[in-house]
């Protein structure tokens, strides 16, 4: 296979202000642990994500209570398959929509998020979204756990092989757990 | 109806009041008076005229900006950041900038429209007359709703459509001079411009339309219309073969003409890809459909056509280049797209034939039609015996070629779906060409992944290669773009969809810019006609859509009838025919509703808004055409879905259901404000999956209007689709359930149990005769 890694995708260019990379997943743990209100967000790539707990939809099942969890797209039924309950079911369009407006109250009604965590998304559509977000929700930090660097999240993994990356999320999904 | 430049002249003319020398009384445009129907505040609207009413749709839909560029580099003054809060130096903004390029982009599809429609009506008003009458379909009255509503003229002649699309094209000058550094810079009045542009799409597409359809003898609205054939397996490779690119009919039209008038069309075969195969084979049924504009470089790599002809747009603006490498010769036909070409219109014709042929010149511009038709032929008959050798590529040179790929991974992140090619390169390193030949379906066929190839493998030819033996086979039938839907079809459903027991108007449209393969379109549109709505479909789309079939080997046009009725399936053509589906939304208003059309917008996009439960669909959309036709559709209340890529066009029009406040109509019978429930709840939406869109496409068909009837009917296919594809209840059937007699019967408890949970009530959503125009209140109480 090859040793190159694959870099989004082409002509996906940066703006002028650009995601800082993360430099170790201890960082994304602490950075969720610290938020008031984090917000994890895994989209329809997340069901053929192969990760160290299956799918990225098992990893995602593990953070269930360390932070809120929405499945866009139709998701849910993933969630639901494995007989989990209390992942919230939004379409990406609602969410930016939403999270762009700072008197939305949530999935609970408790207020905006002030940290979003996405993954699972095809790479443009994470692109584009993060981008609204980052130029018409200028409060909201925005996390990518995307195997390519997404400039536009205010945080993003560098580009990295797919093993070192399944590694680099159990480790943030671990030390989410470890910390209580 | 109209005259212009009635012109009066006296040499001296005497009256009670004195005694005129040299009079001279120049009329721009005179309007009979046969048309009793009275003409509506808006005829010919200008840019502001209809602003009021996008801002009311504007804000429901508020426009939600994903910039696919931070920066604006219009100007010298650039380039400018706009990030977040910063301005440009022109004082623009992030959402100003967004919207304007929205505006740009339409104006750019309107244009092309616009610019189709004069060539096809110049030519057409020389060859058949001003006066040509204008017969659009069978059992019709209303001959151009879209011209009608907007104009306000009721279009007779080939003639009184240059009076349509003069204003269109006065029209998008000014759009085009908005979005100039230091215009416009409010972002919703770029978007009520954009809106602009689209209905002046509609008008273009429907001049263009119509005028082909009255004067070149393609189907006036016939639900029978002929079946066609598609595919490569369509086309007879032992024929000299014509390939025609575009949309532009009128030279493939003439190459038909000079075939049939010189006996010659069973020698030959001729084919076309995008639009002007669609309006080839509504010309004649005997001319092929090659497949969608993402089969066109693959088409050609094949080695099959012998000559190309190309006239206008979604061309490949490398074919030169393509066509070279074959040695296949190509005549382009419009002044848009001369590609370098010798102008050799008024050549003599064996002169051009002989040049060609011999290879002396790779391509020629004709910008004759007939011309066109004649050396077409005759180039063709005498170039294919020499590239009879040409056609084949062999699967040796396949592998050949992968073991020169380094695994860089380049390809990969060129392509826009990601999809497995170096995957594909090391089978086909093995000599396994599987992956290869299953990247044939979900290939765009953009190549990108060449460009970005750094030993510059053929990486589309090979896909093709890997795929030849099922691709040779594929020919499915089609049924052919029948044009308008006819007024008594109209008067058949009209009720029943407004009602809502019809469940809906889905409209497949569009592009082939397909997230994973044109299979999905075939699937989404299977969905809705086995659910009785009615589906209409044009382009690219109309294609896909033949391309499936059942265990029993039948496609989706077998299947189901070309009728405007529930569960039917009507391709009514190429992309200007997409002003039928909208015509088709307007009469309902007119001929079930009886409201008025003449320069009468406002009224009628209310009356569609409300109560007309049609959606448009275009999952692989990728043009800034399928942009205008959009907005056409938004100004006019009718929602729009698109598939993943289509969030590229850089913003959505999304409702927010969860604020009460944002979904007040008026009633019109008294006059009363009242909650209707978040229905459509969208404008203009991107599903990032075909699951979320046929659950959104079911949603977008409720209308305040609906019949407990009808919004049981519609509730439940929402709700069976949601079940099925998200493995539970939807959560927000609060918003939807008016009264106990919307819930389906056969859902009862489920839903009942789901309502208590959100502590409904009967009494939070009316049932009003739903308007958001305040003067369309009869009565105030």
């Amino acid at each position: 296979m090859s040793q190159k890694m694959t870099l989004g995708q082409t002509a996906e260019i940066a703006g002028p202000k650009k995601a800082f990379i993360i430099p170790k997943p201890e960082v994304v743990a602490s950075m969720i642990k610290r938020a008031k209100r984090p917000l994890l967000v895994v989209g329809s790539e997340s069901a053929k994500t192969m990760t160290s707990d299956g799918v990225l939809v098992d990893t995602a099942i593990r953070l269930i209570g360390k932070m809120t969890v929405a499945a866009t797209g139709h998701l849910v039924s993933e969630f639901l398959k494995r007989d989990v309950q209390g992942v919230h079911s939004i379409s990406l369009m609602n969410l930016g929509d939403r999270l762009r407006d700072p008197l939305w109250g949530g999935f609970d009604g408790e207020g905006q998020y002030d940290l979003v965590v996405f993954a699972g998304f095809p790479y443009y559509l994470e692109w584009l979204v993060l981008n609204g977000l980052k130029s018409f929700a200028m409060d909201l930090r925005t996390i990518s756990l995307t195997r390519s660097y997404q400039p536009n999240a205010s945080w993003s993994l560098g580009s990295m092989k797919v093993d070192e990356w399944k590694e680099v999320l159990d480790k943030i999904a671990s030390t989410l757990m470890e910390e209580n | 109806m109209s005259k212009k430049d009635l012109k009066l002249k006296f040499d001296e003319l005497s009256s009670v009041i004195g005694t005129f020398k040299g009079l001279e009384i120049e009329v721009g445009r005179i309007f009979d008076d046969e048309w009793e129907e009275p003409m509506g505040p808006t005829p010919f609207p200008s840019v502001g005229t209809l602003r009021n009413w996008d801002r009311k749709l504007l804000e429901r839909y508020k426009p939600f900006y994903m910039p696919f560029c931070d920066l604006c580099c219009l100007c010298t003054f650039g380039k400018c950041d706009l990030t977040g809060d910063k301005r440009g130096a022109c004082g623009i903004d992030m959402a100003g900038q967004q919207s304007r390029i929205v505006l740009i982009a339409c104006c750019i599809g309107a244009s092309t429209h616009t610019a189709h429609a004069r060539h096809m009506l110049d030519h057409l008003l020389e060859e058949f007359g001003r006066n040509a009458p204008l017969e659009v379909a069978l059992n019709t009255g209303v001959e151009a709703p879209n011209i009608r509503l907007v104009c306000g003229i009721r279009p007779k002649t080939l003639r009184d459509l240059e009076d349509a699309l003069d204003y269109v094209e006065t029209q998008l000058v000014q759009l085009m001079a908005a979005a100039h550094t230091g215009q416009e810079g409010d972002n919703i009045d770029f978007e009520s411009k954009a809106f602009h542009a689209g209905m002046l799409d509609h008008v273009a597409m429907e001049v263009a339309d119509i005028s082909q359809i009255s004067t070149l003898g393609l189907p006036k609205g016939d639900p029978e219309a002929p079946m066609t054939e598609l595919g490569y397996g369509s086309i007879d490779v032992s024929k000299p073969v014509i390939m025609c690119i575009g949309h532009n009919v009128l030279p493939s039209v003439d190459i038909i003409d000079y075939l049939m008038e010189n006996k010659l069309f069973g020698e030959v075969e001729i084919g076309g890809l995008c639009c002007t195969a669609h309006d080839m084979s509504r010309y004649d049924k005997r001319s092929k459909v090659i497949g969608p504009i993402s089969w066109q470089l693959r088409f050609i790599r094949a080695g099959i056509p012998d000559l190309i002809v190309v006239d206008e747009q979604c061309l490949r603006t490398d074919i030169m280049i393509e066509a070279r490498k074959l040695g296949v010769p190509v005549i382009a036909t419009s002044e848009k797209s001369c590609l370098g070409l010798p102008d050799r219109t008024h050549d003599d014709p064996d002169a051009i034939v002989r040049d060609l042929a011999s290879g002396a010149v790779d391509g020629v511009l004709i910008i004759d039609p007939k011309k066109v038709g004649e050396v077409t032929v005759k180039t063709v008959l005498e170039v294919a015996p020499k590239r009879a050798g040409k056609k084949s590529f062999s699967l040796d040179e396949l592998s050949e070629l992968a073991n020169s790929c380094r695994l860089c991974m380049e390809c990969v992140r060129a392509c826009p779906n990601n999809l497995p090619i170096v995957e594909a390169m090391q089978a086909a390193k093995e000599g396994d060409y599987s992956p290869f030949a299953a990247l044939n379906d979900l290939c765009v066929g953009c190549a990108r992944c060449e460009s970005a190839c750094p030993v510059d493998l053929p990486i589309i030819s090979m896909i093709t290669k890997a795929n030849e033996p099922a691709n040779l086979l594929e020919k499915f039938p089609m049924r052919v773009g029948r044009g308008a839907i006819q007024d008594t079809e109209i008067r058949e459903v009209g009720q029943p969809i407004v009602f809502g027991e019809i469940p809906g108007v889905v409209a497949m449209v569009g592009c082939a810019n397909y997230p994973a393969g044109g299979g999905d379109v075939a699937r989404i549109t299977e969905e809705f006609l086995k659910r009785r709505f009615i589906v209409v479909t044009s382009g690219c789309s109309a294609m896909n859509i033949a391309m499936t079939r059942d265990e029993e080997g039948l496609n989706l046009y077998e299947k189901y009838s070309g009728h405007f009725d529930a569960g039917g399936l009507v391709n009514v053509g190429s992309c200007v025919s997409n002003s039928h589906i909208t015509g088709a939304a307007i009469k309902i208003a007119n001929i079930f509703a009886k409201r008025n059309l003449r320069g009468n917008y406002e009224e009628i996009a209310d009356y569609i808004y409300n109560r007309v439960g049609a959606v448009g669909v275009a999952w692989g959309a990728m043009s800034q055409k399928a942009a205008s036709i959009a907005a056409g559709c938004w100004r006019l209340g009718i929602p729009v879905v698109v598939g993943p890529h289509g969030a590229k066009y850089r913003r959505m029009l999304l409702g927010r259901k969860d604020k009460e406040e944002d979904w007040i109509v008026y009633n019109a019978r008294d006059g009363e404000e009242v909650y209707v429930g978040p229905a459509p709840e969208h404008l203009f939406y991107a599903a990032e999956t075909v699951e979320e869109a046929i659950v959104m496409i079911t949603k977008l068909t409720m209308r305040p209007n609906d019949t407990a009837k009808g919004r049981a009917v519609k509730l439940t296919h929402y709700i069976d689709l949601y079940k099925r594809y998200y493995g539970t209840m939807p959560d927000d059937l609060h918003l939807y359930v008016r009264k106990i007699t919307d819930v389906p019967f056969t859902m009862r408890d489920e839903i009942m149990v789901a309502l208590e949970e959100k502590d409904w009530s009967e009494e939070k959503i009316a049932i009003p005769d739903p308007t958001l125009l305040d003067r369309m209140v009869r009565r105030r109480s």
